[in-house]
């Protein structure tokens, strides 16, 4: 530390040093927010892909949180963003809905529920199949324990019951779509 | 010092997590599973490196009374550039740790190296130093997150062993974070004393 702490010295050192930082870091977010992108939208496009039969374009309606999923001119469905209270946190799931009304599949964005229980939502099997195919006209869109359809994963009712609460959510969107 | 024992001493006798007991913000929430201690290890040791060499060649130009703000700008630096690399071609791990990466700012092992270490030498050994420490520091969260994964999800790097039963939760959670590491540390300073 041989340079003496006056005023000049400071102010040169820690200019100089903030405004190399943020050229650096400015070089850097150029280079990358390519590939940033890229991955964002393989990661939307996958969760989708995921959610809805096989389909050639996505549109993004930013006002409702929504994709519409189209094959050609055919519609193939809407997958549609929709976020609930979960026990640990907000809960995003992505619904994939077919135009007939009937849930294609269901996919998790992000949670925040406790490991090994609620945090299932993503792995157990039992409970991510009961939603391939879930036609709420004939079944009802509750856990069982509340007189539904729908199984819970054991000891973690609340966060089954924000995962159906999130589904509901997601064809009521798609409720007030096809009513258009 | 030998540059080796540089490396060791991080590693063994200056261990961030079990000796100095630094970051432990970090150490007690990213180590649910092994690989999640080993990417936050290895982030750090990134930042750690680079950092230290920065520094420790900057040193000599930078006045007393602003070097605490200089470092910081630094350290900020490198762990945004760390942060922007991994969003872009690690998002997967960006996701698990998106969290605790801009934290690594103000974990104090990086601050307390520059201080401690970097601001007195020179480049080569400031970067033997920040590899050691580094190195420690990876290797107790890994041995962190190893144990936890054992007994909170009954697998090892992801490998479930005891097929489809669950572990015992609470390890995943935090009281196991502060049991393991309690006990962790218990042992690590039992074997140092021995020798």
């Amino acid at each position: 530390m041989a340079v003496k702490s006056n005023l000049t010295n400071m102010v040169a050192v820690l200019g100089l040093t903030c405004l190399f930082c943020s050229g650096v870091l400015g070089g850097a977010y150029v280079l990358t927010k390519e590939p940033i992108d890229k991955a964002a939208a393989e990661k939307t496009n996958k969760a989708i892909s995921q959610v809805l039969p096989h389909f050639s374009a996505v549109e993004y309606n930013e006002a409702d949180h929504y994709y519409t999923a189209t094959d050609g001119d055919a519609l193939v469905g809407y997958a549609i963003e929709s976020t609930v209270v979960g026990f640990g946190g907000p809960l995003s799931l992505i619904v994939g809905i077919t135009p007939d009304g009937v849930v294609y599949n269901t996919s998790v964005l992000s949670h925040a529920e406790t490991p090994g229980l609620g945090a299932k939502c993503t792995t157990d099997e039992k409970f991510m199949n009961q939603w391939k195919g879930f036609n709420p006209s004939i079944k009802k869109l509750s856990v069982k324990k509340d007189g539904g359809d729908v199984d819970a994963i054991t000891a973690s009712t609340i966060t089954s019951r924000a995962y159906t609460q999130a589904v509901e959510n997601a064809l009521n969107v798609f409720n007030t779509l096809s009513h258009e | 010092m030998s540059k080796l024992k540089m490396i060791t001493d991080g590693l063994v006798k200056n261990n961030p997590t079990f000796v100095l007991l630094l970051g432990m913000c970090p150490t007690l929430a990213t180590t649910t599973s092994a690989i999640n201690g080993l990417s936050m290890g290895l982030a750090t040791l990134f930042v750690l490196v680079l950092s230290n060499m920065a520094i420790s060649a900057i040193a000599p130009v930078v006045p007393d009374k602003v070097h605490i703000p200089v470092y910081i700008v630094v350290i900020a630096t490198f762990v945004t550039l760390l942060q922007l690399l991994m969003q872009a071609y690690t998002p997967a791990m960006y996701e698990t740790l998106g969290l605790f990466i801009p934290l690594i700012v103000v974990n104090c092992i990086v601050l307390g190296r520059a201080e401690a270490f970097a601001n007195k030498h020179g480049v080569v050994e400031s970067a033997c130093d920040g590899l050691g420490v580094g190195l420690g520091f990876t290797c107790s969260l890994t041995v962190l997150g190893l144990v936890r994964e054992i007994l909170g999800s009954g697998s090892v790097f992801g490998y479930n062993f005891i097929g489809g039963n669950d572990g015992m939760l609470a390890f995943v959670m935090a009281p196991g974070a502060f049991l393991c590491l309690g006990y962790l540390m218990v042992l690590f300073n039992k074997y140092l004393k021995k020798n």
